[in-house]
């Protein structure tokens, strides 16, 4: 990329930043989706080797940005502070990988099946956590986030399906997020 | 398709972030730790008796001189390193320009002295206590910044500890120099500076562990 390419991508993602920390949630969103893209070529070309967790490290990025917010001065740059963080999660990545790797072979039967559990569920976490976390909520939340937002569903075909009026799936689906995120953060974000 | 769940999770329902927030929560750790040294000073090892007298000794003011330049320069590096991709510029020459300024004043002092009376500039009466006064009267300070630190996002972890060690060092060094006897400018030059590199090394040794996020 030029410099005049990535000058303008600064310029877009440090504009929707600024808004994003005036509160506006369409413009942040915008960002996450920009910042999720460069941040998928950014992991692909750094975990050739370990693909499986790009999405992972992604999210996981994603994350921090979001409960980490208040440290970005609009005065300046946004992608020098994205980029650190995303080089501070990678490292932390695989810091962890390679303990898993250097780990002593286990020498007892419950070392083993904990070994196992542990890669196990390496694997399955990312795809399970998001699941996890909408089993928590309750159905009239839950199934209008998993038909409309996961299964890709309208709004009509999830009302439909469910018996929920198209209001109360839209209802749902608004709440529902908003439960989820306050999960998510936790007590993280007190500021 | 779920990072995409995930950033709608993330957006939905966001509210504003206060501008300066960041700044603020490390000011008021930072500001707010200060009584406590003084405090634990006075109750442990009490004020200098002859205040008013050492009140009007410059070197007094050189020792507190000191300690304060370096609180300012690592609290300004404590507010760059807890931001992401923040550069610390030249933090480094402002930490560095104090201590060069007393080591100078230290040599000065050493040279025109007569040679016997260099061990007792050197090492004063109280060189064995003086470094390790000052590394534990930065205890408070060094875990107010590290309160602070982890409600900010670190990412260069080793050096922000060492930040953090110093300005608790130089804090500790602030308060005790209401209590210290000495006033020649090489025991300040040796033994202050090594009261505030013990905390230094040591924020940089457990800055991996404290400090990490996520």
């Amino acid at each position: 990329m030029g410099s005049a390419a990535l000058e303008s991508v600064e310029t877009k993602l440090k504009s929707l930043m600024i808004d994003a920390q005036r509160g506006d949630a369409a413009a942040y969103e915008e960002l996450l989706k920009l910042l999720g893209g460069h941040l998928r070529a950014f992991f692909r070309r750094r975990l050739s080797r370990d693909p499986d967790h790009v999405e992972d490290l992604i999210q996981e990025t994603l994350l921090a940005v979001h409960n980490h917010r208040h440290t970005y001065q609009p005065t300046e740059l946004f992608t020098p502070w994205a980029h650190a963080i995303a080089k501070y999660k990678l490292i932390d990545h695989l810091r962890r990988d390679s303990r898993r790797a250097a780990a002593p072979l286990p020498d007892d039967t419950d070392d083993a099946e904990a070994l196992v559990e542990n890669s196990l569920h390496d694997a399955a976490t990312a795809r399970r956590d998001l699941g996890k976390l909408l089993a928590t909520l309750p159905a009239r939340f839950r199934l209008p986030i998993e038909q409309v937002k996961i299964e890709g569903l309208s709004i009509e075909e999830a009302a439909l399906r469910t018996g929920m009026s198209a209001s109360a799936v839209k209802i749902g689906i608004h709440r529902g997020l908003k439960l989820l995120a306050r999960t998510l953060l936790g007590g993280a974000d007190a500021d | 398709m779920q990072t995409d769940v995930l950033i709608h999770v993330l957006a939905s329902g966001l509210e504003p972030t206060p501008p300066g927030v960041a700044r603020w929560r490390l000011l008021l750790a930072l500001i707010g730790s200060m009584p406590v040294a003084i405090t634990a000073m006075m109750l442990t090892l009490g004020v200098q008796p002859a205040l008013t007298r050492v009140l009007a000794l410059p070197m007094f003011w050189v020792k507190l001189a000191l300690a304060l330049a370096l609180i300012g320069a690592a609290a300004l590096a404590l507010s760059r390193l807890g931001r992401p991709g923040a550069s610390l510029g030249r933090v480094p020459v402002l930490i560095a320009i104090p201590c060069v300024l007393v080591w100078a004043l230290a040599l000065l002092v050493l040279l025109r002295a007569a040679p016997e009376a260099r061990d007792a500039l050197l090492l004063g009466d109280t060189w064995l206590v003086c470094p390790w006064l000052i590394a534990a009267l930065s205890l408070p300070s060094f875990v107010a910044a590290v309160w602070a630190l982890r409600g900010l996002a670190p990412t260069r972890l080793r050096l922000t500890g060492a930040a953090a060690g110093l300005f608790a060092g130089a804090v500790g060094a602030s308060a005790y120099a209401f209590h210290c006897p000495e006033f020649a400018a090489p025991f300040i030059g040796i033994w202050y500076v090594l009261g505030m590199a013990v905390p230094t090394l040591i924020g940089a040794a457990v800055g991996d562990r404290l400090l990490r996020w996520g």
